[in-house]
Parts: C-alpha cells; sequence; structure tokens
C-alpha cells in the first residue's frame, strides 16, 4: 500500500454507476489498469462488462454514467468514441468495425488518410500500413480487401487500426470467439508484443483457461458491482466461477412441484449451419425432450447455440438445419414459425425490440399477432373479440399501462416482455420456449415472470427455458441441459445442477450427462 | 449492419428498412406536447395535413380571383413591394374574392376531383407497398401500358368494352403478380424490380403502340372519365354517408366503454358527427351544383365514384382485416413478424397484385379523361403517388401510414397541379414547387420527430 504513490494507475475508473430505464446496468464499478498489464474481465453475460467498456470507450458520452475516469491522474470527459480513441483507448468490439469492401490499408487509416493538397497519398498509406503489419509481423497484404480475409485475420486488422491511433489502452471483448487454435496464438503472440510495448488492456472473455494463461490481474463483475479484484496468481478456476455465480439463488424464485405428464416435445440430433460461413456448424447433434409440466432449462455462454436452436426448432433459422422434432409422440416436419405455430409451439424471443414486438404498435396488436385468426376472425377482424382477450392478457400478466391501446414502443423492458409473452399464450401453446425472457428487465418484473413460467408449467404446458444467466435456469427447471459451442455437454437434475457444475461445462471445463442412459 | 456476430439471421426478403438502415433510437415519439396539451402525434398529423390541405386552397381560391392585386418582388422596387402587400391586405379583407375566386368554383372543384382520382387510387395500393416496407416505381408505367392495351384492344382490334377493360386491368394485374414474385421468392429488391418495370413497361407500350396515340372508340368507355352519376345520386350518397357517420361514431363509443376505456362527452362526439357530415354535404352540394349545361346539374364525376370506392375498401382493409393487420406488422418488424407465423412472401406478392389492380383500374380513368391513349401516358405517376402517401405521413421505412392521410396526399399533389395550372405558372416553375413542398413536408416531419 506503501506503493501505491509510485504506481499510481495508468487508468483509474472510479464508482461507475450506469442506469438504464428500468435498470442499473452499473452499481459503483471500480476498475483500474497498469501501463503494459493485461487485466481479465469476466462475468457472467449481463454481469456489466460490456457497459463498464461503452462508458470506458466513450459510446455512452460523459454525463450519461456517474463517477469518473481518470488518465495518469487527469480527469476524463468523453463526449464520443472519438474523443476516447484521442485519448488512446480503442475498443475491439465482437461486431468488427471494419468496411468490407475497403482493403487492409484504406481501413487502417480511414478517415485520417495521409494526403496532400486534399488529395490522399495512396502510396503513403500503404507503405505506412505495411510497417505496421510488418511491425506486428502479420503476414497480411495491405492491398487485400476485408471481405477476402478470415474472421480471425479481421481481428488482427482491428488490432493494427488500433495501434496506428497509438492506442495506450486496449479493451478486448471476447476476442476468440471467432479464432481458429492458430489465430488465436498468433493474437496471444501479438498481446505479448503490446505488453512489452507498455500497453495497458482490458481482456473481456468467458474462457477462463486463455484468461489464466495470458492475463495479470482478474477482476470479476456481477450484477454490476466489482465482486473481487486481484492478481492472477492468487485465483482459480473454481474461485472464479464462485465469484461469478456467488449470490443467493432460490430468494426470488418460487417454490414449485410440477407434476410431470408424458413426453410432449422431443428434438432428435437437431444440427444447424451457419447461413454466412459454410461448413460452420453453429448446433451440432443436439438431442431434447421436454414433458408435460416440465421446465427444461438451457443454459450456456454467449455464443453457444442456445438461439440458433430455438431459432432451427421453430423453422425460422436462415441457416440448414437437419434432425427431428416430434410432438407428443409423432414426428412433425416445422419449416416455418407458422407451421411450428400451428403445431402448439409459442416462442417467446430474445432481444424483443428486434424479435418480438412491432414497436409502433397498440399492446392490443402486438398480443393478438400470431393468433390472430384464432383470436378475432379469418379475415374481418372483430374488435371487441380481441379487446377482451387483450385485456384478460392484461389483467392476468398485470401489464402496467394506461389501456391496451397503447402503443407498444412506450412502455418499460419488463411490460413488454409481459406482452410478448401474452402473444404467445394468446395461440394457445403446447410447448413454450423462451429464449432470455427476463434480460434487461429490472428485478420485480422478473419475479413476475418467474411466477408466469411456474404457473403455466403446473398447468401443463412443457416449457424450455433458455437464459444466460445461471441463477435463472437453476431456479426454475426441473431439469438442465448445458451447451457448449453448439453441442450439449451437460445434463443435470435439479438437484445435481449446481452453479459450479454447469458453469464447468458451459466453459467447456468438462462433460457430464448424468441424466442421459 | 449492427447485427452481431450471434445473432441468429431470419429467412425472409428483403425490405427497404435492410437497405438503409434505421437508427433504433428514432422510434417512439408518440404524444407531441403543445401548449400544455398532450396529443398523440399521429391525431396530430392528420389535423396538421387536412389544415395544410385547407390553407391550400383557400390561398388558391385567393389567388385565382381576378380581381386580386398583382404581384410584385421586392428587388423589383421596396416601395412598390409594400404598396402590393398593404393592397393585399386590403384586398383579403374585403372578402370579394370569396365570390370571384375561380379555383373552389363548383366546375374547378369538380374538375379537381377528377383529377385527384388518378391519383388517389395510386395512392392508396402504393400506401399498401410501403406499410410492408417496398416500394413501386413502375406504376407510371404500368398505367400506360395497360391503358395502351385497353385502348388497342377497343380500337385496333374491336373489341368491346368489358374485354377491353379486362384486357387492360387484367395486363396491370398480371405485372404486379410477377413483380411481386420476383421481390418476395428471388429476394431482388422491391427498389430494383419496379425500376427495371419503369423502364421495360414504358418500352413494351411504346413498341406496342408503335409510337401513335390510340383514340378511343366507344363512348361507354370515355364516359367512365368523362361522365357524372346525376345530382339526386350524389344525394342519395350524402344521405347514406351521413347515416354512416352516425352509427359508426355511436357504436365506437359503445365499444371504447366495452374496453373500459372512457368514451367521448356528448360535445365532442356532436363534433365527430357534424362536421364530418359537414363536410360530406358540402361536397357533394359542390359536385351537385355545377351546371354543365344551362339548368343540367352535374353530380359527382364517375372517376370520383371509383375512387370513393377505392378509398373505403382501402381503408376497410388495412384498417379491419388480418391482412391488413399484417402489413403492417410486416413494415414495422419484418422479423418479429415472420417469428409470429406470418407468411412475409405471400403477402408481398399479395400487395403488389393489388397494385397492379388498381394501377389497371387508374389506368383505364386515365385514358378515358383524356380520351385517348397515348404512348407516354401516366409518367411521373409513380412519384405522384408516392409523394401523396408521404405527405400523408406513410413512412417509407414500413408500418406507418394511413389510407385517409395517403388520399389527403393526393388532394393536395392535385390541388398543388390545378391551382398552379390556373394562375398559369410555368410547368418547369410546378415541378419546381411541388418538389420543394414534398422534400420541406417530410423535412418538417423529421424534425418534429427529433424532438422527442
Amino acid at each position: 500500500m506503501t506503493t501505491n504513490e509510485q504506481r499510481a494507475p495508468f487508468l483509474e475508473m472510479r464508482e461507475i454507476t450506469k442506469t438504464f430505464p428500468g435498470v442499473r446496468a452499473l452499481d459503483g464499478v471500480t476498475f483500474d489498469l497498469q501501463r503494459g498489464e493485461l487485466h481479465a474481465l469476466v462475468g457472467e453475460n449481463g454481469a456489466g462488462k460490456s457497459t463498464l467498456m461503452k462508458v470506458l470507450g466513450g459510446v455512452y458520452p460523459f454525463g450519461s454514467y456517474g463517477g469518473e475516469i481518470r488518465i495518469e491522474g487527469a480527469e476524463q470527459r468523453f463526449n464520443g468514441v472519438r474523443e476516447a480513441e484521442a485519448a488512446g483507448i480503442a475498443v475491439i468490439y465482437q461486431e468488427l468495425s471494419l468496411v468490407k469492401d475497403l482493403s487492409v490499408g484504406e481501413n487502417i487509416f480511414l478517415g485520417r488518410e495521409p494526403r496532400r493538397f486534399g488529395i490522399i497519398r495512396w502510396e503513403e498509406l500503404y507503405r505506412r500500413a505495411q510497417a505496421l503489419l510488418d511491425d506486428l509481423r502479420l503476414p497480411i497484404e495491405p492491398h487485400t480487401p476485408i471481405r477476402n480475409l478470415g474472421i480471425g485475420q479481421q481481428q488482427l486488422v482491428e488490432i493494427a487500426k488500433a495501434l496506428s491511433h497509438d492506442a495506450r489502452i486496449l479493451v478486448l471483448d471476447e476476442p476468440t470467439a471467432a479464432l481458429t487454435d492458430t489465430e488465436v496464438e498468433t493474437l496471444f503472440r501479438i498481446l505479448q508484443q503490446l505488453r512489452a510495448r507498455g500497453v495497458g488492456m482490458i481482456y473481456i472473455s468467458h474462457k477462463l483457461e486463455e484468461v489464466f494463461r495470458m492475463s495479470d490481474r482478474i477482476t470479476v463483475l456481477r450484477d454490476g458491482r466489482t465482486v473481487g479484484t486481484d492478481v492472477t496468481k492468487n485465483w482459480d478456476e473454481r474461485s472464479v466461477i464462485a465469484r461469478m455465480v456467488g449470490r443467493e439463488v432460490g430468494d426470488i424464485f418460487p417454490e414449485f412441484d410440477h407434476p410431470h405428464g408424458d413426453v410432449a416435445f422431443e428434438v432428435r440430433r437437431m444440427s444447424v449451419e451457419d447461413p454466412n460461413v459454410t461448413g460452420k456448424m453453429l448446433v451440432k447433434e443436439v438431442s431434447l425432450s421436454v414433458r408435460r409440466g416440465e421446465v427444461l432449462g438451457i443454459a450456456g455462454l454467449m455464443g453457444a447455440g442456445r438461439s440458433d436452436l430455438l431459432m432451427a426448432i421453430f423453422g425460422a433459422h436462415a441457416g440448414r438445419t437437419s434432425g427431428e422434432i416430434w410432438i407428443e409422440g409423432r414426428r412433425v416436419r416445422i419449416n416455418s414459425p407458422r407451421a411450428a405455430i400451428q403445431h402448439g409451439l409459442g416462442f417467446v424471443t430474445e432481444d424483443r425490440k428486434r424479435f418480438g414486438l412491432v414497436l409502433d404498435q397498440t399492446i392490443l396488436n402486438n398480443m393478438t399477432l400470431a393468433g390472430l385468426p384464432r383470436i378475432s376472425g379469418r379475415f374481418v377482424t372483430n374488435v371487441d373479440a380481441e379487446a377482451a382477450a387483450g385485456n384478460r392478457a392484461m389483467k392476468e400478466l398485470r401489464v402496467k399501462a394506461n389501456s391496451i391501446f397503447t402503443i407498444a414502443g412506450t412502455l418499460s423492458g419488463g411490460n413488454q416482455q409481459k406482452v410478448v409473452l401474452a402473444k404467445w399464450l394468446l395461440t394457445n401453446p403446447r410447448v413454450l420456449f423462451l429464449d432470455e425472457p427476463t434480460r434487461g428487465i429490472d428485478v420485480g418484473a422478473k419475479q413476475e415472470i418467474y411466477a408466469q413460467i411456474n404457473r403455466l408449467a403446473e398447468q401443463g404446458l412443457a416449457i424450455v427455458l433458455v437464459s444466460s444467466e445461471l441463477p435463472e435456469v437453476l431456479g426454475l427447471s426441473d431439469r438442465v441441459l448445458v451447451l457448449h459451442e453448439g453441442r450439449v455437454t451437460g445434463e443435470f437434475t435439479r438437484t445435481s445442477a449446481t452453479p459450479e457444475n454447469v458453469m464447468a461445462c458451459a466453459t467447456g471445463q468438462e462433460q457430464r450427462l448424468e441424466v442421459r442412459g | 449492419m449492427s447485427k452481431s456476430a450471434n445473432e441468429p439471421v431470419i429467412q425472409r426478403p428483403p425490405v427497404t428498412a435492410d437497405v438503409i438502415p434505421v437508427p433504433v433510437a428514432a422510434e417512439v415519439t408518440r404524444r407531441t406536447k403543445i401548449a400544455g396539451f398532450s396529443i398523440p402525434t399521429d391525431t396530430l398529423r392528420a389535423y396538421t395535413m387536412v389544415l395544410a390541405l385547407v390553407v391550400i386552397w383557400i390561398f388558391f381560391h385567393y389567388a385565382t380571383s381576378p380581381n386580386a392585386p398583382g404581384f410584385v418582388w421586392p428587388w423589383e422596387g421596396v416601395s412598390n413591394f409594400f404598396l402590393m402587400l398593404k393592397s393585399h391586405i386590403l384586398y383579403f379583407f374585403s372578402f370579394d374574392w370569396i365570390k370571384t375566386g375561380i379555383f373552389l368554383e363548383a366546375r374547378n372543384f369538380s374538375n379537381l376531383m377528377r383529377q385527384t382520382s388518378v391519383t388517389g387510387v395510386l395512392a392508396v395500393g402504393m400506401l399498401m407497398i410501403i406499410l410492408t416496407g417496398q416500394i413501386d416505381l413502375s406504376v407510371g408505367s404500368v398505367v400506360g401500358l395497360a391503358g395502351g392495351i385497353a385502348a388497342i384492344c377497343q380500337g385496333w382490334l374491336g373489341w368491346g368494352l368489358a374485354p377491353a377493360l379486362t384486357a387492360g386491368i387484367g395486363t396491370a394485374l398480371l405485372i404486379g403478380l410477377a413483380q411481386g414474385a420476383l421481390n418476395a421468392y428471388l429476394n431482388i429488391p422491391a427498389f430494383i424490380v419496379t425500376l427495371g418495370g419503369l423502364l421495360a413497361w414504358r418500352g413494351v407500350i411504346l413498341g406496342l403502340s408503335k409510337g401513335e396515340t390510340i383514340p378511343l372508340r366507344l363512348q361507354a368507355f370515355k364516359s367512365i372519365g368523362q361522365d357524372y352519376v346525376g345530382p339526386m345520386i350524389g344525394w342519395i350518397l350524402a344521405a347514406l354517408a351521413v347515416a354512416a357517420i352516425i352509427w359508426t361514431t355511436i357504436s365506437r363509443n359503445r365499444a371504447r366503454r366495452r374496453h373500459g376505456l372512457t368514451a367521448p362527452g356528448l360535445l365532442p362526439t356532436l363534433a365527430r358527427i357534424i362536421v364530418p357530415a359537414l363536410v360530406v354535404v358540402w361536397f357533394i352540394y359542390m359536385m351537385n351544383s355545377y351546371e354543365i349545361a344551362p339548368g343540367r346539374f352535374a353530380g359527382i364525376p364517375i372517376p370520383v365514384i371509383i375512387l370513393l370506392a377505392v378509398t373505403l375498401g382501402g381503408a376497410f382493409l388495412t384498417q379491419n382485416t388480418t391482412f391488413g393487420r399484417y402489413l403492417y406488422a410486416i413494415g414495422g418488424n419484418p422479423d418479429a413478424a415472420r417469428l409470429s407465423g406470418i407468411q412475409i412472401r405471400k403477402h408481398i406478392l399479395a400487395v403488389f397484385c393489388l397494385m397492379g389492380l388498381l394501377a389497371g383500374v387508374a389506368s383505364i380513368i386515365y385514358t378515358a379523361r383524356v380520351g385517348s391513349a397515348s404512348p407516354d401516358a401516366g409518367q411521373l405517376l409513380e412519384l405522384d403517388a408516392i409523394a401523396a402517401c408521404v405527405i400523408g405521413g406513410t413512412s417509407l421505412m414500413g408500418g406507418r401510414g394511413t389510407v385517409f392521410g395517403a388520399i389527403i396526399g393526393a388532394l393536395i399533389m392535385s390541388s398543388l397541379d390545378n391551382g398552379m395550372s390556373l394562375k398559369n405558372v410555368a410547368p418547369y416553375t410546378q415541378n419546381i414547387i411541388k418538389g420543394a413542398i414534398l422534400v420541406a413536408a417530410v423535412g418538417l416531419d423529421m424534425a418534429g420527430r427529433k424532438r422527442g
């Protein structure tokens, strides 16, 4: 502690708070970074890692968050990404920000092309790009269009671009998610090089193995708070996982005892191919079954293929799919969401704004959208019948709004989610899929949704619940299936599903298929 | 564009919003505050449009009065300019122009309505296209082709009225079917398909007609565009309309109470009945008081009857059917619509067919009104129709807009045409002014939306 003065951190983020309507995403997070340090930031999905990095990267301008950011002791107030960049911060997001049709060199110097009298000096640009790539020992030709590079090489170009800005702080958000093993090695070599040059790096990853291999220090975030920060050698995988998940499970989850019936729904050897990358499988030979009245939880980290699996079952995935679907003992073919609905499937999608709601439309129009012919009329609509159904759903799910004619886009996240749930309940489903049903909504609304899930299961509905919030999966499911990179790596009963077990399978550390014969 | 790597991709045809991504944050400003009153923005927009139309009508009526003072630009002498302003103010408050203006005189008003009918019919079809997030640039050429084919059939081939009309409308319908299929099933963006159509169909009619203008031989054909239904029918329609207004207003109030909403009180309810009823009566009165020959009064022009039917049909289809509901959903959020089991491709195909059908109807009105089919008939009509929708508050991104708005937009467009022609404004100036008004209307709308 006495060395504190000499080693004042290079970057300091103090008491950062950030709230979105209804949710506190960051709650007084303190984080620091030294020169030449690789500081890993870990936590479950939704723990606040990305939000914290967006605060640092200027995506959320000064004033929209609380707390302060200091670089070399000087307070920083970024009004946008440009200002953060000027201060030497480069964030490499999961979704790359390169222009696919421009060359590597053009991308590196985009917006800052060397020019004379306003005319771009192409030779100078490519000479400098080449020098930069050579410096990183990257065998990439600067004239190559980005489109022709693999995703891994694109990531490396992105890093080269960051360095051309003289970045002193580099944020890497899941940098290895899309890389092959050799590309990962190249990336790590470059990170070592940067470390030697004194670049501070913030490394966000779900892959604990990488974190332990590369980092100097690890900070764990949970629910928007720092729950542990220490040098890497004082951690081990168990202690990190314990901190990531370590919260009281069960307190906000209702007690339940679902009477289980026959198998209502079954998927056999379902595989899904990436529509953009031929040969890359997003889901690999996944089989699952649910009984009437049972809640099957599917756990897994971002990119494990959970949503792809559900989209494929529902006949909406753009990629090629194979596998069999059985409903109540009969094999069915589902090649469109319409067919899925006719077979009694309901699908509360993740990202309600993108996949769930027509934001411009009223609550009522959204609620009745999927079941319109059943509720209203085959061709001519019957507003009375719709309104009656809508008012009932509104009361049952306790949607807080002035009336069923309120525009859906004006509702809070929790109420929007209830509208999506109502939409699917109004189709009278036999099997209900819930994909991240409580993402981005406040605790009160979460609890209400949990209560609904239990009520529906008790009524005999078969439910498949996908969530990246582990406590949610554990607190609600009768059985838990764990996916890792498109494959089932674990299956647990309610009693054997501990956070540690599930997380170990989700991070690919272990395989446990104890329920399966 | 902003899709993340992990996001599943949904299978569906492209929409305008894919090509021109809309920032998500630009959503949801549903209420506008004016002097402490919070008014639903859409309602406010509807009033603004009607108000704009009324202002345009009053302006042209004033300007077309033969007694109105002339106009002087300030650079032609500042003192003259102020003298002119003064004489305008004096003349305006003399209210002489109300009697002497030409624009809202029965004869011109009847003409104006007839002019509106082609744009109006097209605008109803275009509205449904745009609602789904698509666009149709080919309707002008389709009007030219379909009208030409109908004229060729009755003229060169000597067919009767019904077969000739069927041939014309059928052609337009088939074109809609083809373009819709290319868009919905082959995923070619509608902008491209119909841009191709704009060129190709114009080429077809130029080839078929060998560049000649084909006169209409059948009097019955011409009368579709030129005749009237007679004052008696007008008054019967007015009575029916007023009854319908009373009935819908009362039943809507009842429905609102049934759904647990507050219904408007007695005064607002009366206003909701009396204002539209007065508009209907005034409209019919204007139509009926046009004296074609001494002692012979016209009544409603047949094209206007067709437009009224198309408008009512379009309003019913968009507001009171599952089909219409799905159009809004598809345009508002195609991914959510698809996941809710809506067959996007079929609906897009159907809308293009409807557009084709309506373009066929419009082509018949157009040809009949002119009395002949020229190979360059209908040029730029697609832009009039799109402009009508946009001025009427339709979002080009899809999911937002009403038939009522599109019709008001069509009225605004044709009023500008008619009024400026009466004032002998040069055609090039007319185009400049119409273009400027279109951009300004959307600009104002965007500025209004940003505040939220």
